[in-house]
């Protein structure tokens, strides 16, 4: 069974059920994007695959580093050895430690002749010749040979073993959320030390100051009411009938996901539909004069495109209603939309890219929380109130992040 | 001394519905598109937000997205006897500013025109003799038919997202809808509106007069829509803030709500925003356009090459630029020779306001949403006891009920004071208004040419406008406005008021911005600018759009048409001129 | 273009926020933009002639007009900065519209002059301020009819422009000062800007019974940040 499962797996590799990557480079490009190396490697306005984009963590700014072939700047003096022991390992070519910020506790899964591909691809990129950045961390962060403290508590390397209990499609699924997609790098929420908590794969966490909801089977703020057809329109066009990729899910979405093969996006979907969720927590009441403060807020502002029920409109503006990001465990996501607007990713299938216009400018922190807390109790919503704290750290966190943009 | 720069295949003057049409059509057939706007760049977000784009007094009344008279405007006088004088701040017309042109702004009226109306020479000689028509009327067919042009309406038709019923679909009258209208190959993309109450009471009189009311086309979406190059248009939320506002939910057609988002993310296509094109540059034969002057935001001026130019900007700039490039032959109207500046016409309005007993709420509205009848329009009733030419439409919009333009007071009530406040609060919730939406004709004196005094920022002399109104206009237009009385009366009102249009042409209050002809197209190259693929005659890498180029104006609102000959015209680009550049006509 | 760099230049925040409205002067400052003390007295007998505070609710006036009179002559359109003012000028035909040299702010400094010195002369030396109710309703009627000669500018042309000026001020949206209360909209049954009535459109003939929002919110008297 074990070894049917393999190669299974590997015939996708080659042939990505109905996409055919016919060389190295192709089956690298493909894996490139279901990686989303793009996303950081390019940087706005950059030379592909050059870095120096900024990669906001909770301990300081990291910048991307240069990988075309360029000898002097780029990878271009890596073999395949060195390569793979930086995804494998998270150690590159000098043998100093990686950050984690690059998400190797995930590529670590990636098979070899995956990880291979990769190179042959990036190796076909046009070589830009664009110095690496420094990272801004503080000392000790700063010397990075306490990443191996890190690896040693936090990291466990290793190729993704098949699951001989599954069926095949849910293997293949398993292996590109958790390995190359990285999901829960956002998606799973982290200890003090920025590691993720594993008992808690894909139940909602923080990613470039956004939260990113959880993508277990939880109905409220998960994907349990949605179909395996909901998740791969979504990865595929950035919305369905129940929601629409916005802030760095937009990237996701354009960069990564869209360029999936229907198999591939189906196999995401069987995987993650198998996650279970948390026990649902039970919310604590809202004050009903915050209630009535929000609803008149919410029919003033909001329903112009949501619509007065919060069933909005059907692929144009998600519902708010049985919504995951506005009942998510964080508020965060959903403020940010609220205060700064948002807009839907821009894909082939749907390259409309509609947006939200910030709120921001004209709601206070109180009124922010009252609108957030009514959204989150009302259609059957059920999630905790928002406080005008909760709003205030969230604007303190986008001009944060304007900062290293 | 300009600064020369790369060349483009094509560059477009101007980027509002034509421009948007022509860049996504000639980028599809792998040109490189320029376009030039004078304006800004402005997107649904955050330009038109639902945040805070229902700002009347800052749109309507200030006139945020329309062009600035400091920087562009042209000169007026009613006869060729009086002095022109500028006009200084906008009025009866508002060409706008910025990228998606009046496009952002409008209403969403979308009609087509008659099939007799592309034949108003030769139909009204054929049917009325020539003793009909007054001496100096210089009316003229088109150079194409309806039905040359029934596929590109469609097309302009289904690029929106209209709302409406057929009432002709292939010679088969259909019920509900207009039965007047050419054939046309399919329904509309969308059904029709939800309707407003007073629609309903406007459609009920209306019936009761014989008369086949329909709903108007609406480039108001009733339901969310995608269109043919996948660009997703929301549903429209009767919101009652469409004209001089942008649309804050993506359900009113625009170039922004159509075009831009598959538009804007093409490698061969270059938008550069806050440049004034003040030239089209030709060889020293003036046989051949070798690109356009223009200055950006910072003063600096730029030659740029290219090898096709489009004039997209509005009717007057794109004559105003013709005739300060030479581009054909300026129109003499002593004489009656020339080309450029010819046929100017409008449009000619009245409206018969209606105090109701019932509650209209008129606040609840959208650009579009209205409910018409055409047996006054075109040649649709028989002309000859009337002794006029042309006619219009008869509707009642509900736009919307703003506050501070939209208010409707009784004939009799006081114009200030307590009894204006009192009337203010009996009448604003009842009340509507139907409007009669006449076709205006080309005169001999009737013009566009250059001002002899007053210049503009560049230094460059301001475009004259000689126009008024004609004793037919005037009597066509108080037939339609009697029509549109009789179905007030059978609305049962409390009071109505009628509003004759009367006297010369004014260049203030507002009235419309369907100003037509000056680069008209037609087939003699004596009597038009353009040949019948927008081409000019004179200068054939250079193309007009527009309705510069309607011989005169039919009784109808002219974007439907205007999107139809860009289609039209684009079509003839790609398969013939794209092939072999030259004149696609021989005169 | 690349659409995604393009889009990313343009924040999603509308440029009603922090930056200054385009072409309408920030209403925020405190005290009077443009008038004199004299010229806010005149204005405030004047507009509460024109739309009186009486039993019906607030007039012009209570409504904040004056201010928001005073704040838009404060700003560009005061100075006419849109409009084309080069001469050479001539007094055209009424179908030519505005000629006058003068910028709407310098008509209305003119203007008033102009009226109080007529009304001083013809009253016994009081300004328009100082007189009854019935006799400004008479000058305001004259300055309407054009009967009244002004020294430098024409009555009816000052009597359009301040009629129109006091009608925006009471029916604009009250983030421009005037509409306090929202007296206007609330007179005539304007619910403010919704944005929404697809389920109430063709519920014919029944109020829509919602209290008035402006743009800034339920709180008429919130101004731009």
């Amino acid at each position: 069974m074990r070894e049917l499962v393999c190669l299974l797996l590997a015939c996708w590799a080659v042939d990505g059920w109905g996409q055919a990557l016919h060389s190295a480079i192709e089956r690298g490009r493909y894996l490139a994007a279901a990686g989303d190396c793009a996303a950081c490697h390019t940087a706005d306005g950059g030379k592909p695959y050059a870095g120096g984009r900024p990669v906001p963590t909770p301990f300081g700014t990291i910048y991307s580093t240069n990988i075309t072939p360029d000898k002097q700047t780029g990878i271009g003096n890596w073999n395949e050895d060195q390569f793979y022991k930086a995804m494998h390992e998270g150690i590159r070519a000098d043998g100093k430690h990686l950050y984690p910020a690059f998400p190797y506790p995930w590529y670590s899964k990636l098979s070899r002749g995956d990880v291979d591909a990769i190179k042959a691809f990036l190796e076909a990129v046009p070589p830009a010749r664009q110095e690496n950045k420094e990272s801004e961390l503080p000392w000790p962060l700063s010397v990075r040979e306490v990443m191996s403290g890190w690896n040693a508590m936090f990291f466990k390397k290793g190729e993704y073993e098949p699951d001989p209990k599954q069926s095949a499609e849910w293997n293949r699924g398993a292996y590109l959320v958790e390995g190359p997609g990285h999901c829960g790098a956002c998606h799973t929420p982290k200890n003090g030390a920025g590691a993720v908590k594993t008992r808690e794969n894909l139940q909602g966490g923080y990613g470039e100051n956004w939260y990113a909801t959880s993508l277990t089977s939880d109905v409220r703020d998960g994907l349990g009411d949605w179909s395996l057809d909901d998740i791969v329109k979504y990865l595929k066009s950035g919305s369905n009938a129940k929601a629409a990729a916005t802030g760095p899910m937009a990237e996701v979405v354009e960069n990564s996901t869209q360029h999936l093969s229907e198999a591939d996006l189906r196999a995401i979907g069987v995987y993650l539909k198998s996650v279970a969720g948390p026990a649902e927590a039970k919310a604590p009441a809202s004050d009903q004069q915050r209630l009535a403060r929000g609803a008149a807020l919410y029919h003033d502002q909001c329903a112009g495109c949501h619509m007065e029920d919060g069933s909005g409109q059907a692929q144009v503006f998600p519902p708010l209603k049985a919504n995951a990001v506005v009942q998510a465990k964080e508020p965060g996501t959903m403020l940010h939309m609220i205060l700064d607007g948002a807009r839907i990713a821009s894909t082939a299938t749907n390259p409309s890219a509609l947006a939200m216009p910030a709120f921001g400018w004209k709601l206070s922190d109180e009124e922010a929380a009252d609108l957030a807390t009514y959204l989150r109790a009302a259609w059957g919503n059920k999630a905790a109130p928002v406080s005008a704290s909760d709003v205030k750290k969230t604007r303190e966190r986008m001009a944060k992040a304007a900062q290293t943009k | 001394m300009a600064k020369k720069l790369p060349s483009a295949d094509v560059v477009l003057v101007g980027f509002g519905w034509t421009a948007s049409i022509l860049a996504q059509e000639l980028t599809n057939q792998g040109l490189s598109v320029l376009a030039l706007e004078r304006g800004a760049f402005r997107d649904t977000v955050p330009d038109f937000g639902v945040d805070h784009i229902q700002d009347e007094y800052r749109y309507a009344v200030r006139d945020d997205f329309v062009e600035e008279p400091e920087r562009e405007t042209l000169t007026f006088r009613n006869s060729a006897n009086e002095t022109a004088l500028p006009m200084r701040h906008i009025g009866s017309f508002r060409p706008a500013v910025g990228a998606g042109g009046a496009g952002v702004h409008w209403n969403g009226q979308n009609w087509r025109f008659l099939p007799s109306d592309f034949r108003m020479r030769s139909h009204t000689l054929e049917r009325y003799g020539k003793s009909f028509m007054p001496d100096d009327m210089t009316i003229q067919d088109w150079p194409v038919t309806y039905e040359e042009l029934e596929p590109h309406y469609d097309k302009f038709e289904y690029l929106c997202g209209i709302s409406g019923k057929a009432g002709n679909v292939g010679g088969k009258i259909m019920e509900g809808g207009n039965p007047f209208e050419g054939a046309r190959r399919r329904e509309y993309p969308l059904p029709p509106l939800k309707r407003s109450y007073a629609t309903v009471l406007f459609d009920q009189a209306a019936k009761e007069l014989g008369l086949k009311p329909f709903p108007c086309p609406a480039a108001n979406t009733s339901k969310p829509y995608k269109n043919f190059y996948g660009v997703q248009m929301g549903e429209c939320t009767f919101c009652g803030y469409c004209e001089w506002f942008g649309c804050g939910n993506y359900s009113k057609a625009s170039p922004q709500s159509t075009i831009f988002p598959v538009l804007l993310k093409k490698g061969n296509f270059e938008l550069r925003a806050h440049c004034d094109v003040t030239r089209v540059q030709l060889d020293s034969a003036h046989k051949q356009a070798t690109g356009v002057l223009y200055v950006d935001a910072m003063g600096r001026e730029f030659e740029q090459p290219a090898e096709l130019v489009i004039l997209s900007a509005f009717t007057t700039h794109n004559v105003h630029l013709m005739l300060l490039s030479g581009i054909g032959k300026p129109y003499d109207p002593v004489r009656g020779e020339g080309v450029i500046g010819r046929n100017y016409a409008y449009q000619i309005t009245s409206s018969v306001d209606v105090f109701t007993n019932e509650l209209l709420n008129p606040f609840m509205g959208a650009g579009a949403l209205g409910q018409a009848v055409d047996e006054f329009n075109g040649d649709n009733f028989d002309h000859g006891p009337h002794k006029f030419v042309g006619g219009g439409y008869i509707a009642l919009w509900t736009t919307g009920g703003r506050p501070i333009l939209q208010h409707k007071l009784p004939e009799d009530a006081p114009t200030w004071g307590a009894g204006w406040k009192k009337s203010m609060k009996e009448n604003y919730l009842k009340n509507c208004s139907i409007a009669t939406h006449g076709s205006v004709m080309s005169y001999r004196n009737a013009w566009l040419d250059l001002d002899p005094t007053y210049r503009d920022e560049y230094g460059d002399p301001l475009l004259r406008m000689t126009f008024d109104f004609h004793d037919n206009e005037h009597r066509m237009s108080k037939f339609l406005t009697d029509q549109a009385a009789a179905i007030a009366k059978a609305m049962k009102p409390r009071s109505m008021h009628v509003k004759q249009r009367k006297g010369h042409y004014a260049i203030v209050p507002y009235q419309t911005t369907h100003n037509t002809g000056g680069a008209i197209m037609g087939a003699d190259p004596r009597t038009s600018a353009l040949n019948r693929y927008l081409q000019s005659w004179d200068v054939p890498n250079v193309f007009v759009m527009g309705a510069c180029a309607f011989p005169q104006n039919a009784g109808y609102n002219p974007t439907g048409t205007v999107g139809a000959l860009t289609y039209w015209a684009v079509d003839a680009i790609v398969k013939q001129y794209l092939k072999q550049p030259g004149p696609l006509v021989h005169a | 273009m690349e659409r995604r760099a393009f889009l990313k230049t343009i924040p999603l925040v509308s440029a009603v926020a922090g930056a200054p409205l385009t072409r309408i002067d920030n209403p925020a400052a405190p005290g009077p933009a443009y008038f004199t003390a004299g010229e806010v007295a005149f204005v405030d007998a004047a507009v509460s002639r024109l739309i009186p505070n009486d039993a019906l609710g607030p007039g012009a006036k209570e409504a904040g007009v004056t201010m928001f009179i005073d704040r838009q002559l404060g700003g560009p359109y005061g100075r006419a900065q849109t409009w084309y003012m080069q001469g050479p000028w001539r007094e055209g035909t009424e179908q030519q519209g505005y000629q006058l040299k003068l910028t709407p702010a310098q008509l209305y400094r003119t203007a008033i002059q102009d009226i109080d010195e007529y009304c001083r002369r013809s009253y016994g030396g009081k300004a328009l301020a100082q007189l009854d109710a019935a006799s400004q309703d008479k000058v305001l009627k004259g300055l309407e009819k054009d009967d009244i000669k002004l020294a430098h500018v024409k009555a009816k042309q000052f009597f359009d422009m301040l009629w129109h000026n006091t009608r925006e001020g009471f029916l604009a949206d009250p983030m421009y000062g005037g509409n306090r209360d929202f007296a206007g909209w609330k007179l005539i049954g304007f619910p403010g800007p919704r944005y929404n009535y697809v389920a109430e459109i063709d519920q014919h003939g029944k109020p829509y019974d919602v209290p008035p929002v402006g743009v800034l919110g339920r709180d008429s008297r919130r101004r731009p940040v």
